[in-house]
């Protein structure tokens, strides 16, 4: 009875079938353990800790700079780029605008740069979903490659304010 | 001052009227803050059903962090130092060490609670339960944390000072019971998590007047997750306590071993709090080995823990029926439960649902791979109302209806309405969770005014079944909010208005304790039970790891 005080020797030898258990969940729970490393190993889908510190400013000259090299057109005032797989990609979140629009190809690899220029966001690629925090002060580097091509949309899934639900920005994979 | 005791006709237990009035004060103000919370979640649900939409942002933004102060932080701590009031003093049939701290305590919960309401209602601190820097709320919203999070320390060193009273004065023999064992544990873990509390708010509140000027937002995420995280796990815990109360109080649970659920209990000290990894996976700052190690509580021994009480508790209730008799096939203990006792009600859907629902997807959603195809799309309010509303409120709840015939001596009006009140909250709850969990899993975000994108630039084209999940949330969460009414209207109700309990043994009808034979009792039905868990948790954590294998390569 679990509201009592317990007296004498309590602690006894476990039942057989109480270990049964004991046994296989921590077994489980090793299993659950292993997949993230092994993950590490052979999957394809790993959070990035490549990262650098940034300011607002520092990061908004380099999205300027490639938006000057690489810009294709425009799409609703926002600059669309269409970057060199070989060079680095910048995209900034700020109240309430994800910029430049990126144009990339299905299968190239690209090193996509994150940063917010003011508060938290959170960079929502949807409808595939796939998820990173975007921070102030910090420069996130995602080494991502499209395996399927469409239109993709950023979502900040991070709450920043009055306007956090039409922060949308924009990826097109052809 | 004299302690005052009496002694309570139906349990024998000594009852310290100062830890009696404290139970009631933090009663009473964690069930004002569940119905706050309770009105801002209707509102919230309404609007987040595409249906019917119904606040603006600003209201929607206020409403969804009203709810989420009281409920996850008001309406369950406050529970849960009564809770400590209870398995300290009056379990151990002891005074409360230091009644006026008590009191102080208290008042610095309510203060603090107060400031906070007041602060988001004025539309000072419409930042979310997570108010991440630099967003800024109003300075007395901080301050209203820390003095919370100050006067639940206070409880909490209340409990530890009374254990060492009780042992002092002798007022018990033996070892203390497995509830304040579990009361115990949690109140190590509280203590742990309201310092990261005061180690964030403090520099925080210094930041909203200006005195600092800079807080990093990848610091303040990790600590504040040292509070925010943490501190569901002492739901967790003081829930496994309740688990064991309430199945001793509905049927006479006997547990097998009780080294083996206290041994589970000291897993959770040593390895839960780390689980404040979970909402940093896919952040920028924090390296995947501090991810993995920490995300996994250290090789998920605390999730061992909790599939340890899984099993025990069931056992525990198992071994019961059996000696009672109702011993036929696997599950005749089981079939013939009173599944009519609104706590006995309670006790079984917070079991399952807090494991089936709340568990698996936790699990899995902290992997970190995982944590990529979920980190904050409603796949985790989907999570985390499976564990703390459909797991820890249901179990306050059946445990309230304990509560008020023992502690106000007044009889649980409507009886049947209590149990039809059980059942409708955590089905409704379950409808819920798993509409909104569904809905996650097509990248709906959480914390989101428009899923239509109505006045965005773009508009995403959302899956129609991603609407229909919606939906289903919506439903359930209807049903959950009448839940919920009922709660409170029960209780409040029965608190003023229910008969009076005469002091005489039987008048509150408790299970009897059904006497060792000292014959091996099985528990093969609870056993096939857990393996059908286990089932359901390997598919739904591998099925996850296939979907994230569909998406763009990233590291």
């Amino acid at each position: 009875m679990s509201i009592q005080t317990l007296k004498g020797v309590w602690w006894k030898k476990v039942d057989p079938s109480e270990k049964v258990w004991l046994g296989i969940a921590l077994l489980w729970c090793l299993i659950l353990f292993a997949m993230m490393p092994l993950w590490h190993l052979k999957g394809g889908q790993n959070p990035s800790f490549e990262t650098y510190r940034t300011t607002a400013a520092m990061f908004q000259a380099k999205v300027d700079a490639l938006v000057q090299k690489a810009k294709v057109g425009e799409e609703k005032g926002i600059p669309v780029i269409a970057p060199d797989p070989k060079e680095d990609v910048y995209m900034l979140g700020r109240l309430w605008q994800w910029s430049p629009v990126l144009k990339l190809k299905k299968g190239q690899t690209y090193r996509l740069h994150l940063s917010s220029m003011d508060l938290v966001h959170g960079f929502s690629l949807f409808p595939l979903n796939l998820n990173f925090m975007v921070l102030p002060g910090y420069d996130y580097v995602l080494t991502i490659t499209p395996t399927t091509s469409g239109e993709f949309y950023v979502v900040c899934n991070e709450f920043c304010g009055i306007g956090h639900h039409t922060m949308v920005g924009k990826i097109l994979v052809e | 001052m004299a302690a005052v005791f009496r002694t309570c006709a139906h349990t024998g237990l000594k009852v310290h009227n100062q830890a009696e009035r404290l139970i009631k004060v933090h009663a009473v103000a964690g069930v004002l803050s569940i119905l706050f919370g309770g009105i801002a979640a209707l509102l919230v649900l309404l609007t987040r059903w595409p249906a019917v939409h119904l606040l603006d942002p600003t209201n929607y933004y206020r409403a969804l962090t009203f709810h989420g102060m009281n409920m996850l932080i008001f309406w369950i701590i406050f529970f849960e130092i009564a809770i400590l009031y209870f398995a300290g003093p009056i379990l151990l049939g002891s005074r409360v060490a230091w009644p006026r701290i008590g009191w102080v305590g208290f008042a610095l919960m309510a203060a603090g609670s107060i400031l906070i309401d007041v602060a988001i209602l004025q539309g000072g601190a419409d930042v979310m339960f997570t108010s991440y820097v630099p967003m800024r709320a109003v300075s007395h919203f901080y301050l209203g944390w820390i003095l919370f999070a100050v006067g639940a320390l206070l409880g909490v060193c209340n409990f530890f000072a009374t254990l060492v009273v009780a042992r002092a004065e002798r007022t018990y023999e033996g070892s203390i019971s497995l509830v304040t064992f579990g009361g115990a544990t949690a109140a190590i873990i509280a203590l742990v998590t309201l310092a990261h509390g005061a180690i964030i708010y403090i520099p925080t509140w210094l930041w909203s007047m200006g005195y600092v000027q800079n807080i990093d937002a990848g610091m303040y995420r990790l600590v504040f997750w040292g509070l925010g995280h943490p501190s569901q796990q002492i739901n967790v815990t003081a829930m496994v306590a309740v688990w064991y109360l309430l199945a001793t109080l509905t049927v006479g649970a006997i547990p097998v071993n009780e080294k083996v659920c206290r041994t589970a209990f000291l897993l959770y000290i040593l390895f839960i709090n780390l689980a404040s990894a979970h909402h940093l996976l896919v952040d920028p700052q924090l390296s995947p080995a501090w991810k993995v190690w920490n995300t996994s509580y250290g090789m998920y021994l605390a999730v061992l823990a909790s599939m340890v009480h899984g099993m025990t508790v069931p056992a525990s209730v198992e071994v019961a029926q059996r000696r009672k008799g109702l011993s036929k096939g696997l599950f005749e203990w089981l079939a013939k439960a009173p599944w009519g006792n609104p706590s006995f009600a309670a006790l079984v859907l917070s079991i399952t649902l807090f494991g089936f629902m709340g568990g698996i997807t936790g699990v899995t959603f902290g992997a970190e791979q995982v944590n990529i195809i979920s980190h904050n799309t409603l796949r985790i309010p989907g999570h985390f109302h499976s564990t703390v509303v459909a797991g820890t409120t249901l179990a306050f709840m059946g445990l309230t209806y304990y509560v008020v015939p023992l502690i106000w001596r007044r009889a649980v009006v409507w009886p049947r309405l209590a149990t039809f009140q059980a059942y409708a909250f955590g089905l409704g709850i379950m409808i819920f969770a798993g509409g909104m969990t569904t809905a996650g899993s097509y990248a709906v975000p959480r914390r989101h005014w428009d899923v239509q994108f109505a006045n965005s630039i773009f508009q995403p084209p959302v899956e129609p079944a991603a609407y229909l999940f919606l939906g289903v949330m919506g439903i359930g969460g209807l049903l959950a909010v009448l839940g919920g009414a009922l709660y409170v209207v029960i209780t409040v109700v029965s608190v003023f208005f229910g008969k009076r309990i005469p002091d005489v043994a039987g008048a509150v009808p408790l299970a009897a304790v059904p006497q060792d034979t000292g014959k091996h009792t099985p528990i093969s039905g609870t056993l096939v039970l857990v393996f059908v868990f286990l089932a359901a948790f390997i598919i739904y954590y591998f099925l996850n790891w296939k979907w994230l294998s569909d998406i763009w390569l990233v590291k």
